[in-house]
């Protein structure tokens, strides 16, 4: 089922872009951009887990290698739109946020929340990324030949 | 066999307050926060969320403090909690080529595209007492250095590219979970690889170092050693497509062994396989080493009668949950079972005439 196909795309990236923010990120952002509109529940916030799955050498067959707890819910906004989350570990808060938030992409708000939500969690995760990045780049060994016994 | 007996409520009561109030310690000493055990024991909650086999950081120190740091039952609470979740569904699999590496590193080859990163390792520490740790103080940032943007290919792709390595088998059935069907003989290799991801870190160094000693003779080499970040990708049926719900640190460890052939296979390195949750690097070499003697049988290569390649052997021992179980089990009450042995002791002993040693002894 995995499809990336051009309508699906944005809405899969602001999603996976969510379930990545750091506890609690996505409800400030989004409190400091607007009030939260009155939604009802169609799936209320509930905490399972997810079956992690690799592949035995990299490339090879599956395998299951752990559970990871995640958290979903769905909703849909007093205007219509239905929104949904599944996101990493057990935060209620956080996944009623990450839905608000993806049903409010498929209203009028949307340019604004791409812009201060949206954005603000891309840069922030772009910098952490990269800041690892530099840590392990300045850890890679530079060899260089002192003698070398050619008798 | 143990007996339910009464009257111990009031001892255990006592016996369980007594425990919180030593798990405390001193209370002129500051209490531990979940967030203190999760930042600065991180690799003791990488421990307790790969043999717990649930990934949840807060939820692993929780485990580790509630347990006064006792690993293993810090495991068992996390397996027990595990099975109160429902279980939404499974991820892709999950695409290590794309980690986001700290730590990278080749034993078989020197200057390898994407290079030797050394990462936070303790690897060239001098195993030295560090005092200065003893005392408060600020900890030095990290040099940081421009990064190559893009992925870190695998060492073994390039072996592939020679055709001097066996090609990963390939296919994409579902694959047995042990957590929903009992482990049963023969174990597929997908199977072995879900319990040795789980096993006891010990356990399974002491059988890779069984190997490395010349039982079941399997020199192996690190190809490639890489701890990082991979995303979760999942299929959401609601959505129709696939998200990225979190993302998960991973060691990984491939082995790259001499393989002189079989009937059916031509000389080439073979490999071992190992990844598990967190930076956990010498369980995940030890997995390798394990996997690739458990796969003796499929390359055509002899049984030695080593432990390391009886799958039973090492697939049924290796689950520190089920062996402290039942270890631990013989602690509790066995009257009855005890009461029995006694009269058999007994009546054996009258039949023998052993009965009148001691009193002539008297």
């Amino acid at each position: 089922m995995k499809d990336s196909s051009e309508d699906h795309a944005p809405r899969q990236h602001w999603l996976g872009l969510m379930a990545k923010a750091p506890k609690g990120r996505v409800a400030t952002l989004l409190d400091q951009t607007m009030t939260r509109p009155a939604f009802t529940w169609l799936r209320a916030p509930e905490v399972g887990s997810t079956m992690v799955r690799a592949r035995a050498g990299a490339t090879g067959s599956p395998f299951n290698l752990g559970e990871v707890t995640v958290t979903r819910c769905a909703l849909t906004l007093a205007t219509g739109e239905v929104g949904h989350a599944y996101i990493q570990g057990r935060s209620k808060d956080d996944v009623e946020a990450v839905a608000v938030v993806d049903a409010l992409m498929q209203t009028t708000a949307a340019m604004t929340l791409q812009l201060q939500v949206l954005d603000v969690l891309e840069a922030e995760q772009t910098a952490k990324r990269d800041a690892r990045a530099a840590k392990a780049a300045a850890t890679k060994v530079d060899f260089f030949t002192m003698v070398r016994g050619e008798d | 066999m143990y007996v339910a007996v009464k009257g111990g409520e009031r001892a255990i009561e006592n016996a369980h307050a007594w425990l919180a109030e030593e798990r405390r310690g001193d209370t002129s000493i500051a209490e531990l926060s979940i967030g203190q055990i999760r930042e600065q024991l991180a690799l003791a909650v990488n421990r307790v969320m790969a043999e717990g086999s649930l990934y949840d950081p807060d939820l692993a120190a929780l485990a580790i403090k509630q347990a006064r740091g006792d690993l293993i039952e810090a495991i068992f609470l996390i397996r027990a909690y595990r099975t109160t979740l429902p279980r939404f569904g499974a991820s892709l699999p999950v695409d290590t080529g794309k980690m986001a590496c700290d730590r990278r590193i080749s034993a078989t080859f020197k200057d390898l595209p994407g290079g030797q990163i050394l990462g936070p390792t303790f690897d060239y520490t001098h195993r030295l007492l560090d005092f200065k740790l003893a005392a408060e103080g600020e900890v030095p940032e990290a040099a940081t250095r421009e990064a190559t943007p893009g992925n870190v290919p695998h060492v073994t792709d390039f072996l592939n590219h020679e055709g001097l390595i066996e090609e990963a088998a390939h296919n994409d059935t579902t694959p047995p979970d042990l957590t929903r069907e009992p482990l049963e003989m023969p174990a597929e290799r997908a199977l072995r690889l879900q319990a040795l991801t789980r096993a006891d870190e010990g356990f399974t160094l002491g059988m890779a170092y069984s190997t490395q000693r010349g039982y079941a003779r399997n020199h192996a080499f690190v190809g490639e050693l890489r701890i990082g970040a991979v995303p979760v990708e999942m299929d959401i049926p609601e959505l129709g497509f696939s998200i990225e719900i979190g993302e998960v640190t991973l060691t990984e460890c491939e082995t790259v062994n001499q393989f002189t052939g079989s009937k059916s296979e031509p000389p080439q390195f073979t490999r071992g396989y190992g990844l598990v949750f967190g930076q956990t690097e010498r369980k995940a070499i030890s997995m390798a080493l394990v996997d690739r003697a458990l796969r003796w049988e499929e390359l055509g290569e002899e049984d030695e009668g080593a432990p390391a390649q009886d799958a039973e052997f090492v697939l049924y021992h290796a689950d520190n949950i089920q062996a402290t179980g039942f270890l631990e089990h013989i602690k509790l009450p066995h009257y009855v079972d005890f009461q029995a042995e006694l009269e058999l002791v007994r009546k054996l002993r009258e039949e023998a005439g052993a009965n009148s040693v001691p009193e002539a002894a008297e």
